[in-house]
């Protein structure tokens, strides 16, 4: 049996809870699809305070936003989540296929489909980065936060990019050791705040540095990391041993974004958003008509942004259905314009520079 | 080049010194000190203060700007900053050569009133014991730690070295 809801929302994280929200709110029955045990994303082992604007919960400690966002619409019969669900494909007769449970496939032919995938995590090549005990930041911080269980005693972070600084001040609120954070850039690549907390944990931050190799027999028992020239080669000499039983990789996400290439929606391969994305129009609507991006599959930023967009490409969407949406075009506006501002300062630059790239003119402008 | 703050997360003595108030305002009792150097989409210390006294931004992206003349020193800033970037300074707290400083301190077991614990400075290196006047825990699930520290120490102390997990 095909199921037909209005709107499937492919990602249970910030930008498709947000989604879900505005397209629940507008009355569109809506199905979640998410392959983790509960809805949230990234956002279930955000242990810290959200940057951001006060509307997007700036303040408030990640795992605490899930709730929010579904707190009006949680109880409402037109939503439904399914958990532990994978979508596996999207068919050329606009049926999405998901894996529900392990047990059995699910096929859904939505009358809007929101695909807010997320991302995955980048690897760096170096000998022994297969080896037991070399995770990825986010699975640290998922077995910390989330399992509570220690990934190690002392740890080294490759990447000092807002991940890498976050989840070194992670592991030392849950009492474990950081040797080093190592970045190859010559500057810190995340917030100088996040920085100067683990500064003053005594976590040295090493730029112009990288991993030369990771040592031990079974498991990780340290690594070799040395400074790098303007050409990032390492240079002769400067190789040391640190002592550590895990390393963690914070080298950046790269956008989940297949299932728009199963769709045939136009991609383009943005390197400030970590890979390929989807093209899209102001409304957060693809090539593909009927088919919206939200959040990170979109491009790699922040899960305010994430949030941002999973309702502008909420509103968008119920819009499309015919919802009566009240003050639609001042809402649209509103969500875009706030955009605009987050990604309008310093730090925003490459994202601006990015969301250029991936832009098609739109066909539904308002305003 | 990328500067000292760029590329250690530590910031230098001039731009820790303009965060201070003139003289007349540090002998009138506490005051903020924001130590947000970085212009990022952050504004939570906006709606922090209940007095309006950090000024709305035109952008996101502005620093805050505090009007330190008229911060009452309420503290309220500092568990809603998620850069834990603001401090409280009181240099008319104790004797004539003692202060109070209040540090955000995200790390458990936290200390008890009266403990005598090990603050740090911005590189996590010790500076001197000082003694927990009141440990305020707030909504946020970021706790205030009142801090009574030698007078001498009011620019460098900035933490609270983690006590030993049980």
């Amino acid at each position: 049996m095909i199921a037909t809801p209005e709107v499937l929302i492919v990602g249970g994280g910030p930008a498709g809870l947000a989604a879900a929200r505005e397209t629940v709110g507008a009355g569109c029955d809506t199905v979640v699809l998410d392959d983790a045990l509960e809805p949230g994303g990234q956002l279930v082992k955000q242990t810290h305070k959200f940057f951001g604007s006060e509307m997007e919960y700036a303040g408030v400690r990640g795992i605490k936003i899930p709730e929010i966002l579904l707190r009006e619409v949680s109880d409402s019969p037109k939503l439904k989540i399914l958990l532990r669900t994978t979508a596996s494909g999207y068919y050329e007769d606009g049926v999405v296929t998901a894996i529900f449970q392990d047990k059995k496939v699910l096929k859904f032919k939505p009358k809007k489909l929101i695909i807010a995938t997320g991302a995955q995590e980048k690897t760096i090549l170096f000998p022994n980065n297969d080896m037991p005990g070399v995770y990825g930041a986010g699975a640290v911080q998922t077995l910390m936060n989330v399992y509570g269980v220690a990934p190690g005693t002392r740890g080294l972070m490759i990447g000092a990019g807002n991940i890498g600084l976050i989840v070194s001040y992670q592991l030392r609120q849950a009492g474990i050791a950081v040797a080093a954070v190592v970045e190859a850039l010559d500057r810190i690549g995340g917030y100088w705040v996040h920085a100067s907390k683990i500064a003053r944990l005594k976590i040295p931050i090493l730029t112009r540095h990288t991993i030369i190799e990771a040592l031990g027999e079974e498991n990780v028992t340290g690594a070799i990391i040395a400074q790098i020239d303007d050409n990032w080669l390492p240079i002769p000499g400067t190789e040391r041993e640190i002592e550590c039983d895990f390393i963690c990789l914070a080298v950046g996400l790269s956008p989940l974004s297949d299932l728009f290439r199963l769709a045939e929606c136009e991609m383009v391969f943005v390197p400030e958003f970590g890979g390929d994305v989807p093209l899209r129009d102001t409304n957060m609507e693809t090539s593909t008509k009927g088919i919206y991006v939200a959040g990170d599959v979109g491009g790699i930023e922040e899960a305010s942004s994430a949030i941002i967009e999973g309702a502008l490409a909420g509103i968008s969407t119920a819009f499309s259905l015919g919802k009566n949406i009240p003050d639609y075009e001042r809402r649209n506006r509103e969500l875009r314009d706030e955009l605009v501002s987050l990604r309008s300062g310093p730090v925003g630059e490459h994202i601006r520079s990015g969301i250029a790239k991936c832009r098609i003119s739109a066909k539904t402008e308002v305003g | 080049m990328a500067s000292q703050i760029e590329r250690t997360g530590v910031p230098t003595k001039e731009q820790i010194e303009s965060t201070l108030p003139g003289d007349e305002r540090r002998a009138k009792g506490p005051y903020a000190v924001i130590e947000c150097w970085q212009e990022i989409p952050c504004d939570p210390c906006v709606a922090s203060c209940p007095f309006g006294y950090i000024a709305p931004m035109k952008n996101i992206n502005d620093l805050p700007k505090l009007d330190q003349e008229s911060c009452t020193g309420c503290g309220n800033c500092i568990a809603l900053c998620p850069g834990l970037a603001i401090f409280i300074i009181d240099e008319t707290f104790g004797g004539e050569d003692e202060a109070m400083i209040r540090i955000p301190h995200e790390f458990a077991p936290l200390p008890e009133k009266e403990d005598i614990v090990r603050a740090l400075d911005r590189e996590g290196n010790y500076v001197a014991d000082a003694e927990v006047v009141r440990v305020q825990k707030g909504k946020s699930g970021c706790t205030v730690l009142h801090l009574l520290i030698p007078k001498k120490f009011i620019l460098d102390i900035r933490a609270v070295e983690p006590l030993p997990m049980r």
